[in-house]
């Protein structure tokens, strides 16, 4: 099972913060400030994989992570999941970002933290992997997307 | 066209948030978020309705504060309100609130419940699977309550849409997770297991990992899918290309799916039908094939993918254990992804090799990569991948090439990364103890480890040198003569100051006869190190030279000198100056005959399970270790009162020495002889003072804690302050029992109209009695007086009694309440029974009424066999092999009364992830589910 998964830039920053397993709110902090430590000081071209820290579990639970230029995706996972079928699927999130916003960079993560949300949730569903179709996926946002525009959005 | 349309989202958002980004300080961007807080706080209480736009927008900025490391304490009420509206995107953003900031408050909770059940209801599949995704984030109990009887439901209803299928699968999945007992097997678990059938590839992977996880425990009602997913994997394996269009990624036909097939197949042992076992061997066999092909592409996503089904595979083949050819090409395998240039690979091969390594038809050929291992701990750049090959080592090591491991893994100690450095040393310190043929390497071994880590060489590690040194007698010169060498380097870590220390002390006159390290060239060498070591270490060097006292009489008077000094003798350290007094007092008075007596060599110790072993294991698995180390010292403080000292106290000179009494050595100044509560003294001080001579005095500070101590036990301390010590001793037999309490009078003065009162309040009056008869009003200084509680439980109570006490000390009046521990549990008399009566019991208790569950943060550490003798000493019998998860502990009893009899079962489940526990307690009679619920959270 998929515990957290949290994006943050190369300073740190946050930019998408979900957690499967419930932690109050000040340790989900602490998490997301002692996972940038630990991903930060390994070079690229290591391995992408590395014991949890102390708070989220630590030995019983993997992170899996890429470096996308600018942002970090790691995924927090139990050893009921297979190490490169999690780095295959931050690629298909990444990819499938990149599909629904066209070249998508750190700003789009920003402005758009809520269509995010809903991308993930189409292939993340309570920690457990839901699709891994890219097509499938872009193809149930592009049906939310229809359905927003037919709600007749009013701009504000 | 992107799916996403950035052009039109919300403005009021898009602006607040380049507001944020264009802060230049942190202060500055708190002020500007404080100025949204309260305009959202104040739109949200205007008296406007706002549309469900505005709604939307300002959730969404919620949000966004909450991502930014801030607190959201509302909104709750304003996303609750969103689920009801018939707009999608209104509706999906409230959902992703509330997932996203859970909140417990139950009448929200139960708003949004109402909201997931009309969503579920409306056969709309896209507000379905809205709901469903919020119930699987959530994945609350109370949700699980409200729901796992739908879900299994709306899974195999023949006209659900396969996206609904998809997340009802999950959802189950997850509800499942957190509470089993509300999801259970019915007829519809053979219809799930026929999804794995389902043309839709995504239907069939969500089942995939729903039926893991429920076969784990009920393995016999999904036993068909065995089969089924052999044959789903075989068509993928055998499949080209380009067969599974959209779910082929990287040329890789639906990896994810054969991922998780291959897992479900790792819950079962081999199929038993040979034509299924055929055709899954062929599958295996395939996948070996392929990874020698030529990729098809130079993408590295081709080959995660590829190597994700054969790591899987690979897992299978270990798993299974069976079939030593594809074990052997398993391992080939392995050894080729060793060398490979790719960190990942070589990172999951040593973890695969690590589990192949444990199996007979394999370890051999495990062995053979022992070099590439060892180099991997040399150059790898990756602290992970070099912490594997650790492992590797570890698991590879047998009699044959251990001293080779063990010395490669002592020169990788020098450099190794601090972070792994304590689990290196644990590791060379078990391979050295289990493969030892000669303990002279053995004792070198260790003394290495200390010399190059000493800082990372734990307790257990020296204490266990020790153990062994002193239970094999032939290797106890040579120790000695080693620590003695070892000792001469003028820096010396202080762990071997201990265990030299302890060696000469017990077998310093092995070596004496060499005028190179005669008795004061021994003497000599070990005080020079004493200025600069710790207390608990000079505590351990006093004892050694005491022994030297016996040892070798010539060295008396230079160790007396020793101990006479001021820096000794009047050591600010109360432990120092206590061992300095009665060593010195000891060596005095004592004749040679009772000095030989006291100060005999140490009794070998008993063998046991390492404690090292038992470190280590919970270093790496916590949970399954039962650590002996760490349960005696929890007793001991709690019989001491303090920390365990060194080991060389434990022999016959320890400090609040029973045997310095026999002696007749006077008065030293002796530990408190019973357990103050390790709360501390001052925490316990009664006011002395107080003169409100007819009022009963308001309970005891501390006595709460002493109070929950007892709930588990029946003899102890309960109550001490400068004055007065209480204790208690009790036995109790069905709805019966008998209380000693002893008051000890620590002043030197008589205590006037001494009178202890029990109270009983008007509501545990009728259900519990007691009875005694009242003690001496006068209690001599130094004296101890007993009075004798019968007690008999006549129905069921909360309450505990209360014990008040009164007298008069030096003409000032006295008045002390505490709790006296008679509480409900003492009355259960344990039942043994089966699983199966266990369960059928449980389900017959399953009225709302009869259950009580708390969930709660550990307030200790979480230790397994403390708590079993904790659920013992609460009364109910502890089953085991009752629960189907090991973890969990689950207890039955009945409680008995005058009046009646009532049936307990309690179930205890540990999370050791959160530290948390979920106790459940069934009884017939809802009062006392309650109070055993109260009662035994406390302890744990």
């Amino acid at each position: 099972m998929i515990q957290a998964i949290l994006v943050f830039n190369n300073h740190g920053k946050p930019r998408l913060v979900r957690f499967y397993q419930r932690f109050p709110e000040e340790i989900q902090q602490q998490i997301v400030r002692e996972t940038f430590h630990l991903v930060l000081k390994r070079d690229d071209n290591i391995c992408n994989f590395l014991e949890g820290g102390s708070l989220i579990g630590g030995s019983d639970y993997k992170l899996i992570y890429r470096h996308y230029a600018t942002l970090y995706f790691v995924f927090c996972v139990d050893s009921s999941e297979s190490e490169l079928g999690i780095l295959d699927l931050i690629q298909v999130f990444v990819e499938t970002l990149d599909k629904c916003f066209e070249n998508v960079c750190e700003l789009d993560l920003i402005f758009h933290m809520d269509k995010v949300h809903y991308i993930l949730q189409e292939v993340v569903m309570g920690g457990m992997v839901l699709e891994t179709n890219m097509n499938e996926i872009v193809a149930q946002i592009e049906a939310q997307n229809r359905l927003e525009k037919s709600e007749g959005q009013v701009l504000g | 066209m992107p799916a996403v349309s950035k052009g039109d989202g919300m403005r009021g958002l898009a602006v607040f948030i380049s507001d944020i980004r264009n802060c230049k300080s942190k202060e500055a961007e708190i002020k500007r978020i404080n100025k949204e807080l309260a305009n959202i706080r104040s739109k949200f209480k205007g008296d406007k309705a706002l549309d469900g736009y505005s709604k939307k927008k300002y959730v969404c900025k919620l949000l966004f504060i909450f991502l930014l490391g801030h607190d959201i304490d509302f909104g709750h009420m304003e996303a609750v309100n969103l689920l009801s509206s018939n707009k999608y995107t209104e509706k999906q953003i409230g959902y992703l609130f509330i997932s996203v900031l859970v909140n417990s408050n139950s009448e929200l909770i139960r708003l949004i419940n109402n909201a997931i059940k009309n969503d579920l209801a409306s056969r709309n599949p896209t507000f379905m699977c809205l709901a469903l995704h919020c119930i699987a984030n959530v994945g609350s109990r109370e949700m699980g309550e409200a729901f796992a009887a739908d879900i299994p439901r709306i899974l195999v209803a023949g006209d659900s849409m396969d996206s609904v299928k998809q997340s009802a699968a999950l959802c189950l999945l997850r509800l499942y997770k957190a509470s089993p007992d509300l999801v259970p097997m019915g007829e519809w678990t053979a219809r799930v297991v026929h999804l794995l059938n389902d043309q839709h590839m995504g239907v069939v992977t969500a089942a995939v990992s729903l039926i893991t996880c429920l076969c784990k425990k009920n393995p016999d009602d999904f036993k068909t899918c065995v089969s089924l997913a052999v044959s789903r994997l075989s068509r993928i394996v055998s499949s080209a290309s380009t067969d599974l269009q959209d779910y082929t990624y990287y040329f890789v036909p639906a990896p994810w799916l054969s991922v998780k097939l291959l897992r479900l197949l790792q819950c079962y042992p081999p199929p038993e039908d040979a034509a299924v076992k055929g055709r899954l061997v062929e599958c295996l066999e395939t996948v070996l094939n392929k990874a020698q092909e030529p990729p098809k592409s130079k993408k590295v996503q081709h080959s995660n993918a590829k190597n994700a089904i054969l790591f899987e595979t690979i897992s299978l083949i270990i798993h299974y254990d069976s079939e030593p050819n594809l074990l052997v090409r398993a391992c080939n395998q392995l050894g080729q992804f060793l060398q490979h240039r790719e960190t990942n690979l070589r990172y999951l091969a040593l973890e695969s090799m690590c589990t192949l390594a444990s199996s007979e038809f394999s370890h051999e050929a495990v062995k053979t990569h022992i070099e590439t291992v060892i180099n991997a701990l040399k150059t790898e750049r990756d602290v992970s991948v070099r912490q594997r090959a650790v492992d590797l080592l570890y698991a590879m090591c047998d009699r044959s090439n251990a001293p080779q491991i063990v010395a490669e893994m002592l020169s990788y100690l020098e450099t190794a990364d601090y972070s792994i450095r304590e689990e290196i040393v644990l590791k060379v310190a078990i391979l050295a103890e289990k493969y030892a043929v000669d303990y002279t390497w053995y004792v070198d071994t260790i003394l290495n480890l200390i010399r190059i880590a000493g800082d990372y060489v734990s307790e257990e590690v020296w204490y266990r040198v020790i153990q062994i040194v002193i239970n094999r007698d032939d290797v106890q010169g040579y120790a000695a003569k080693t620590v003695f060498e070892a000792l001469q380097a003028p820096a010396c870590h202080e762990n071997l100051v201990k265990v030299g220390g302890y060696i000469l002390g017990e077998f310093g006159n092995l070596i004496a006869g060499d005028p190179r390290s005669s008795p004061l060239i021994q003497f000599h060498l070990l005080h020079s190190k004493f200025h600069l070591c710790s207390v608990p270490t000079r505590a351990l060097l006093l004892s050694t030279y005491i022994k030297f006292v016996n040892l070798f009489p010539e060295v008396k008077p230079t160790i007396q000198d020793v101990l006479r000094s001021d820096s000794q003798l009047r050591n600010a350290d109360v432990e120092l100056q206590q061992r300095a007094v009665e060593y010195l007092r000891l060596s005095t008075v004592a004749s040679t005959d009772i000095l030989a007596t006291v100060l005999e060599e140490m009794p070998p110790f008993p063998e046991r399970e390492s404690s090292i072993l038992a470190k280590l294991k919970k270093k790496k698995g916590p949970g399954t270790v039962t650590d002996l180390e760490d349960t005696k010292r929890d007793r001991s403080v709690d019989v001491n009162g303090g920390p365990e000292p060194a080991p060389a106290s434990t022999s016959a000179v320890s400090t609040p020495s029973p045997s310095a009494d026999l002696l007749g050595l006077g008065a030293a100044p002796t530990a408190p002889a019973g357990p103050p509560p390790s709360s501390g003294g001052s925490g316990l001080l009664v006011d002395v003072f107080s003169d409100s001579a007819s009022v009963v005095a308001p309970l005891a500070p501390g006595s709460e804690d002493n109070f929950a101590r007892f709930v588990c036990k029946n003899n102890g301390v309960l109550f001490e302050n400068q004055l007065l010590q209480i204790g208690l001793k009790s036995e109790f037999r069905q709805n019966l029992g008998r209380m000693f309490i002893f008051y000890g009078n620590k002043t030197s003065t008589q205590f006037l109209n001494f009178t202890p009162t029990l109270i009983c309040s008007d509501d545990l009056q009728p259900n519990l009695n007691l009875q005694t008869k009242p003690v001496d009003p006068t209690v001599e200084g130094g004296a101890q007086v007993q009075q004798v509680v019968n007690i008999e439980c006549v129905s069921d109570f909360t309450e505990a009694p209360v014990l008040n006490i009164q007298f008069r000390y030096g003409g000032t009046f006295q008045n002390v309440s505490v709790q006296l521990p008679i509480t409900l549990n003492k009355f259960f008399q344990p039942t043994e029974m089966a699983s199966q009566d266990f369960f059928q019991r449980w389900k017959q208790l399953s009225n709302p009424q009869q259950e009580v569950q708390n969930i709660f943060k550990a307030k200790h550490p979480m230790d397994t066999e403390v708590t079993k003798a904790k659920i013992i000493g609460f009364g109910s019998a502890l089953l085991e092999e009752v629960d189907p998860n090991p973890a969990n502990f689950v207890g039955a009893g009945i409680i008995h009364t005058k009046t009646t009899q009532i049936g307990c079962l309690l179930r205890l489940e540990p999370n050791l992830q959160a530290q948390m526990y979920r106790l459940t307690l069934r009884t017939s009679k809802e009062a006392v589910s309650q109070r055993l619920c109260e009662l035994l959270s406390a302890q744990f």
